[in-house]
């Protein structure tokens, strides 16, 4: 099926790690039919399977994770072609995410994690697992060997974009069953004001460095076709103008939880990638890609 | 403090309420404008970087070493971070449209139904979802007096426990309570009708139309009132509920089947509640003891109600719609036929109204019962008539079609 497809609509990859993903990329189908652009999307239910599909050509866009990025970007490097991060949320921007412990308790400072044990996410979330034990790493504290760490797998395949996995390992923390536990920085207010972590009973033990999270990918050469360049760029110039003050525009924006496109960047993958080479969580998948 | 202005959290943090403090001092500044956010709280910083990501706005930390040996604020909190102002915070307000105005003269002749469920006279953020009211036309419903008979309506609510006298002395015949339960097994079947039409008019009003769909929802409360005060006298006595027959029925789904709101007002409340005010006034009059009579006057205040705002917005329709009278007119004479074959009032019925007036068996109370009855259809007749013209219509006109109402009376 590479490439060939029936109509000259630019389509999107995403993955479904919620049902109001479709809410979402349908009402984007609407609008830019409404402005005249033929867009549609397929959906995946893992990141892996979309990296892979968006090598064969079965779709133009992806909508990738960080973790699916950087994938996509190591394989385009393997394959002598480009990846290029074409737009992003202004709210996927300069996250950072937190270890919480209990206060009072035995961990006072970072390295009094030794020999106790972390409640991660799933294990492909680059804000609940990986940016954090790269974080201690850097610090000396290598997960295993230094201390214990558990995971909190919810929807693996999903890179961590569902939040069960923070919150349950928060509640983990509050049930004593880990020491420590690490979330997003605003998932940290969100379990303070539902009472998931308890205000007076918890506080942040350290905070990670600045990342970047989902963005738009292209692959220089995808879509085939005289016009693929074109129907890029003219994909990207919407978004970047949607304005949130257009009503037409704001619930969109509101579902998908952002308030303005930013033009790509990926400087915010560093600490990512820099997990990912200490701790060799690419390579599995770049070796069923023929990239590793 | 370079620029812009600053806010003194003190140990407030984001997750005991800071945000409304914070969107307050953004709002007073200009896009791009800094605020300079002092505070206490544990976490505050990883709090205010989540929250300026969420709502839109620039973020700029200030290092732990930085924090130190920047001027406190008053409450001795030191500086955390500082805000920039963004776009998008004051964005809900662009293309907002004011649904009309609060008070009584604030409609519009046709409100869209994207207001949806706004107040009159708020600001409505633009591209909300659209409403599927049916009465959307202010001439179709309204009537400057809807304000006032809501407010009338509300101070006369009674509360059927206190306000009727259930343990009144009662001395009458069997026979009588025989026919009084089957007058009020009647009654409550028509108030049945009277209650479900206007509630199923007040979810299809416009909410814009507050006064007209107040009025509404609380004729829909009177008449459920109804239900239970007959409801409950007619218990009092241990007999088993009367007759429901097949002609009254008929005669009412032509009322609840009626789908336009003109037509089923005027049926109802025009021609029905009026003819009925007549009839709860025949039954206070005879009523054989003290608590059916206050029932029945209670029940006639409210009556009398119904039919005011029902003659208020249809006389305004049609002094706006000089169509309105033909269709008024064609709505009795499609009722008219569709009920000529039918029994009209039961003679159950007919024979416990004569009793009730007649008070005894006896030929002669009967005949005084008879002409009691005859007077009431009479009166019934008279009061349709003079609705009819205060309408428009001619006398000739209104009393032909008050002859053609249905013989049950609603
Ligand atoms: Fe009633
Ligand atoms: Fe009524």
């Amino acid at each position: 099926m590479t490439g060939s497809r029936t109509d000259d609509a630019l389509v999107l990859g995403a993955v479904a790690y919620d049902a109001k993903v479709v809410t979402i990329w349908d009402g984007f189908q609407r609008w830019f039919a409404e402005r005249g652009f033929a867009f549609d999307y397929v959906l995946y239910s893992n990141y892996e399977r979309q990296v892979a599909a968006h090598f064969d050509g079965a779709f133009d866009v992806a909508w990738n994770s960080p973790l699916a990025w950087l994938q996509a970007e190591r394989v385009a490097t393997a394959r002598g072609c480009k990846a290029r991060a074409i737009a992003m949320r202004d709210t996927d921007q300069d996250l950072t995410s937190v270890i919480v412990t209990k206060s009072g308790g035995p961990i006072r400072e970072l390295q009094d994690l030794r020999g106790k044990t972390l409640g991660v996410g799933a294990g492909d979330s680059p804000q609940a697992t990986m940016i954090p034990l790269q974080h201690l790493a850097e610090q000396g504290l290598v997960a295993e060997r230094d201390f214990a760490v558990r995971r909190f797998d919810v929807l693996v395949g999903k890179h961590g974009d569902h939040v069960g996995g923070e919150r349950d390992a928060a509640r983990a923390l509050m049930a004593g069953e880990v020491d420590a536990a690490c979330m997003i920085d605003g998932n940290h207010l969100v379990f303070l004001n539902e009472g998931t972590l308890s205000r007076d009973g918890t506080r942040v033990l350290t905070q990670t460095g600045a990342y970047d999270h989902c963005n738009f990918t292209v692959l220089d050469g995808l879509p085939r076709g005289d016009d693929a360049a074109a129907k890029i760029a003219s994909f990207t110039e919407f978004l970047l103008a949607m304005r949130y003050d257009d009503p037409a525009v704001r619930p969109l924006l509101d579902l998908e939880g952002l308030k303005q496109w930013r033009p790509g960047r990926t400087s915010g993958y560093r600490l990512l990638a820099d997990a990912c080479d200490r701790f060799g969580w690419l390579d599995p998948f770049l070796r069923q890609m023929g990239a590793a | 403090m370079a620029d812009g202005a600053a806010l003194d959290l003190d140990d407030l943090g984001l997750d005991r309420g800071a945000a409304l403090l914070l969107r307050y001092a953004l709002a007073d500044l200009q896009v791009g404008a800094a605020l300079t956010v002092h505070g206490s709280a544990p976490a505050l910083d990883v709090h205010l970087r989540a929250f300026a990501r969420a709502e839109g706005h620039g973020f700029e930390p200030v290092a732990a070493a930085t924090q130190l040996r920047a001027p406190r604020a008053a409450s001795g909190a030191p500086h955390i971070a500082t805000l920039r102002r963004g776009e998008a915070s004051a964005a809900r307000w662009v293309g907002a449209e004011r649904a009309g105005a609060a008070d009584a003269e604030g409609t519009v002749a046709h409100p869209p139904q994207t207001w949806g469920l706004a107040a009159r006279g708020a600001a409505v953020e633009a591209g909300g979802p659209t409403f599927a009211f049916q009465l959307a036309w202010r001439e179709q419903l309204w009537t400057e007096q809807a304000g006032e008979l809501y407010r009338q309506a509300a101070s006369a609510q009674w509360d059927p426990e206190t306000a009727i006298p259930w343990r009144a002395e009662r001395s009458h015949p069997d026979v009588v309570e025989h026919a009084l339960v089957q007058v009020l097994t009647y009654l409550i079947e028509n108030e049945t009708a009277a209650l479900v039409v206007p509630a199923r008019f007040c979810a299809q009003v416009h909410p814009h139309f507050r006064e007209v769909m107040q009025v509404l929802a609380i004729q829909a409360a009177d008449e459920a009132r109804h239900i239970e005060v007959f409801t409950r006298r007619a218990l009092l006595s241990g007999l088993p509920l009367g007759l429901s027959t097949t002609g009254g029925q008929t005669s009412l789904k032509t009322l609840v089947d009626e789908t336009d709101f003109a037509l089923a007002s005027f049926l109802l409340s025009v021609l029905g509640e009026g003819s009925f005010v007549h009839l709860l006034g025949f039954l206070h009059v005879h009523a054989p003891d003290a608590c059916t009579a206050e029932i029945m006057r209670l029940a006639a205040q409210d009556e009398a109600r119904h039919v005011a705002f029902g003659m208020a917005h249809l006389g305004r329709h049609a002094a706006e719609d000089p169509t309105l009278l033909a269709r008024l007119q064609q709505a009795i004479e499609h009722r008219h036929d569709a009920l000529r074959h039918t029994a009209g009032l039961n003679a159950e019925v007919f024979d416990a109204l004569v009793l009730l007036a007649a008070g005894a068996m006896t030929p002669r109370a009967v005949a005084a019962g008879h002409a009691a009855v005859a007077a009431l259809v009479e009166q019934m007749d008279a009061g349709r008539r003079n609705r009819l013209r205060r309408l428009g219509f001619t006398a000739d006109r209104a009393a032909e079609l008050s002859a053609l109402h249905t013989r049950n009376f609603m």
